[in-house]
């Protein structure tokens, strides 16, 4: 017999989260998300950890961070209502550099709308979801195994570079049951934060050595007494006013991300090489995709895939290398064109760029991409 | 001549505070810093200052957690005890204190405060509790009394207030006070009581803030607005003494609930206990 | 059977169909194939109609929905009156016996068997339907070993019913004369 599993994508976090070394979730309950708190309520406590449901989403972020702050790997996990609520406080942990992973299982919006219902609508809230500018990485799965991975991968990230890290997953791929062979924990590669004791007179927490980024994090209770804030700070943590030292900040977090997008980067490719349209798709659209474009091949048409796994920062620069040779991009979303926005930036104006996306909280069959790809010209909104 | 207390556990550095002449969140600032050091000091509790850590959100209050030389964390407008409670549940062993405002912890960040009580979790809370928003220039807040007159409030406040002490207590706190910026010793042996209570514990102190709130309402300088306090607050011992005539329009500073309900992380601990087979917990790693 | 068996479970909330479906999915998984199983979340899930799918096939599954279901379990009127009409001309309906199948379905394409019945008078617990249809199911259509069909039971019902769902299962087997089973047998073998 398989040593295989039937596990549900939001449960698959749940283990990712602990074997990447997660000790504590704090969360409110919401439709399609909910697996993971409840799946967190039952394992941490087994594993030593902590669960808390707390009175709203504001504060689960909250305490996820102070709980990062004071030296152990949180997480939460939120839907599309939830995650704006979430936004002022992700903000907070860019600018104080507090590590933690914040999973969005996006459901169809504007405001409550489509309750258990698909979308990719979050794309652009989960990069300008916060206010001012700021770092964001955000990861998203199409499968099982792959929520689990990319949860270890959320947690590694987000302790390399001290920073929140955003899962960015579907109803589709929480939602769904597969079976998984999950990796031995043991042979998973596990970041944690790089930590600093007593720099002695030089109270500099935020100090970064000449030519890197990310400063090393002291936490609370082991001796020394430093400050973190969200205002405007220099080395030393505490508030500035000088507008230098802000803005060779915020430059810093900034680049942190930017500068190491290519060890933050991870993009699939499939069926590329002799593609004349490659269909561009993150989470759970690739499910759809696969079935399009292996029917497609059966009749001889030459389509492949690209996906961004790392979905920001947008793989601008992979995505012109990988799709150079390729005449036409068929952007697929559950929603109304938002990552298409960063193809038609990304793309050669050779490149013709479509469209096909959905909104009503139905799924975007393989049929529906057949049918775009057979099409003629233009933008191909389903719905 | 800086006393003592501020070379031990002020950050000098960033010293003078913001603080207009006259507020009264310096004494508070002062008083939870004696009450520290007096449990410090104290042979029977020996409370490990490396152990404190200063939460705060954002208002003229939550600047305290600057100037004060423990672990500190500055965090946002109304949240300051929701993550104080990440902090504590993360490393219980912490005495995670709380520095709010009368906006910060029952306007905006209401909605922790209740739900923190209600869960009896460790923290120790200290409203600096002026009756304005001092830090945007005065506006009214939950706490300025019925028809007091704010920026917001030109034809007078029609909202009613809350009593920050009574609003805990109502939502199962198991430790409420009432200090102020008059009674200092009182204040300061409230708050060593506060932070002595294994459950979640409130202090609502009522300071002082001549600049926005005595300005619009009449109320004279800083003296004057101590004067009131030292005449219409009254600390328990003498407040049991006095009449039900002499007690009228008066208010009681000490401690105004106190109740031995299991702390939130000890609880838990058993819940690790159970889900874990008997291993200890603590989430540490 | 084509390269996947798409199957849809549907009844009311409460029936157990999600269980049934994701018992199917695991003893996939069990047996090594490639499984995908998902259901109607919301209100539906709460009382009213309730629908859950399991898509088993020997190669990797992408789409994971049943866009064309080779069976359709129905135990309540309401959801076979629903999900009837969409179905392909060869898909193979099973229902409660308590139920009429509407005109729509070929009468040789319906398989009538007494699940409610049988939970509550031969299990002796009406909450064992879902699993008698699963015996009933697995049978009909010859897909997995009883050790594998029971260690993915074992695997989603509490500590200490395994008699009470392993009697369920055999009543379920027992609903389908052999002759029925051949019939389906053959072509969705698997």
């Amino acid at each position: 017999m398989s040593k295989a599993v039937l596990m549900q994508g939001n449960e698959a976090v749940v283990e990712g989260a602990i074997a990447a070394g997660a000790r504590f979730f704090a969360g409110y309950p919401i439709t399609p998300s909910t697996e993971i708190a409840e799946q967190s309520a039952l394992r941490l406590p087994q594993v030593g950890g902590t669960f808390i449901q707390m009175e709203d989403e504001l504060a689960s972020v909250a305490a996820v961070l102070g709980a990062s702050a004071a030296g152990v790997k949180a997480f939460t996990a939120t839907s599309g209502p939830g995650f704006s609520l979430m936004q002022e406080n992700i903000g907070y942990g860019m600018m104080a550099e507090i590590p933690c992973v914040i999973v969005d299982v996006q459901r169809t919006g504007p405001s409550t709308g489509l309750a258990t219902s698909p979308s990719q609508g979050d794309y652009m809230q989960a990069r300008w979801g916060t206010h001012g500018d700021h770092p964001v990485i955000a990861l998203s799965p199409s499968s099982v195994l792959e929520a689990y991975r990319l949860t270890v991968r959320a947690f590694n990230l987000s302790e390399k570079y001290r920073t929140p890290v955003i899962l960015l997953m579907d109803e589709i791929v929480g939602h769904m049951r597969e079976g998984v062979t999950l990796p031995n924990p043991n042979e998973l590669i596990i970041n944690s934060r790089k930590m600093s004791f007593h720099d002695g007179a030089n109270k500099q927490c935020y100090f970064v050595p000449e030519g890197q980024y990310v400063p090393a994090m002291k936490p609370f209770g082991r001796g020394e007494r430093y400050n973190v804030t969200g205002l405007a700070h220099d080395v030393s943590g505490f508030p500035t006013n000088d507008n230098a030292v802000a803005g060779a900040n915020i430059k810093r977090l900034l680049d942190k991300v930017e500068k190491n997008a290519d060890d933050i980067i991870r993009t699939e490719e499939i069926l590329l090489d002799d593609a004349e349209t490659a269909v561009v798709c993150f989470g759970g659209t690739k499910r759809a995709a696969m079935d399009a474009i292996a029917a497609l091949r059966e009749k001889g048409e030459k389509v492949g895939l690209f996906r961004p796994v790392t979905v920001w920062p947008f793989p601008e620069k992979q995505l012109r290398e990988k799709c150079a040779h390729v005449r036409r991009l068929l952007v697929v979303e559950h929603n109304h064109g938002q990552m298409l926005l960063q193809v038609q930036r990304a793309a050669a104006p050779a490149q013709r760029v479509d469209f096909l996306g959905r909104i009503d909280g139905t799924v975007i069959t393989p049929d529906d991409i057949i049918a775009a790809i057979e099409g003629k010209e233009g933008e191909y909104h389903a719905q | 001549m800086p006393s003592d207390l501020v070379h031990l556990f002020m950050r000098i550095d960033h010293l003078p505070h913001i603080w207009c002449p006259g507020c009264g969140n310096g004494t508070i600032m002062r008083d939870v810093a004696v009450a520290i050091q007096e449990l410090i000091d104290d042979p029977e509790i020996s409370l490990n200052r490396e152990n404190v850590v200063i939460v705060s959100g954002i208002g003229c209050s939550s600047r305290a957690a600057g100037y004060l030389d423990f672990n500190s964390i500055h965090t946002t407008h109304g949240r300051a005890i929701a993550f104080a409670s990440g902090i504590k549940l993360a490393n219980p062993k912490l005495n995670v204190i709380v520095l709010t405002g009368d906006g910060d912890c029952s306007a905006i960040g209401g909605n922790h405060l209740i739900h923190a009580a209600r869960r009896n979790l460790g923290l120790t809370v200290i409203a600096f509790n002026n009756n304005i928003y001092g830090m945007t220039g005065g506006q009214y807040s939950p706490t300025t009394p019925n028809g007091d007159r704010a920026t917001t409030a030109p034809y007078g406040n029609v909202d009613r207030p809350f009593d920050i002490a009574n609003l805990a207590t109502g939502a199962g706190a198991s430790f409420a006070a009432r200090g102020d910026v008059y009674h200092v010793r009182e204040t300061i042996d409230i708050i060593k009581e506060a932070i002595l209570h294994k459950g979640f514990s409130l202090v609502d102190v009522y300071s002082v803030c001549p600049t926005y709130y005595g300005r619009k309402n009449k109320k004279g300088d800083a003296v004057k607005m101590l004067a009131w306090q030292r005449d219409n607050l009254i600390p328990t011992a003498k407040y049991y003494h006095m009449s039900e005539n002499e007690r009228a329009g008066k208010k009681i500073i000490g401690i105004l609930s106190y109740n031995d309900y299991p702390e939130y992380t000890e609880e838990y601990a058993r819940v690790i206990e159970r889900a874990s087979g008997g291993k200890k917990g603590g989430a540490a790693k | 059977m084509s390269d996947k068996f798409q199957m849809r479970f549907t009844g009311s909330g409460g029936q157990g169909v999600i269980l049934a479906s994701v018992i199917f999915a695991e003893a996939a998984v069990v047996k090594g194939l490639h499984a995908v199983q998902s259901q109607a979340y919301g209100p539906e899930a709460r009382g009213g109609s309730s629908k859950a799918e399991c898509i088993i096939s020997h190669g990797e599954i992408w789409f994971s929905k049943v866009i064309r279901p080779d069976f359709l379990l129905a135990l309540t009127q309401n959801a076979l009156d629903k999900y009837a009409p969409e179905l392909a001309g060869d898909a193979v309906v099973m229902i409660d016996d308590s139920l009429d199948a509407p005109a729509c379905l070929d009468p040789e394409r319906v398989v009538s068997v007494p699940i409610l019945r049988s939970a509550k008078e031969d299990v002796g617990k009406a909450i064992t339907a879902n699993i008698v249809a699963v015996g009933a199911i697995n049978e009909l259509f010859g897909l997995f070993d009883e050790d594998v069909l029971r260690e993915a039971v074992s695997r989603h019902i509490p500590k200490g019913t395994e008699e009470l769902n392993f009697r369920a299962l055999s009543v379920g087997k027992g609903l389908i004369a052999p002759e029925l089973r051949d019939k389906y047998l053959e072509e969705n073998e698997i």
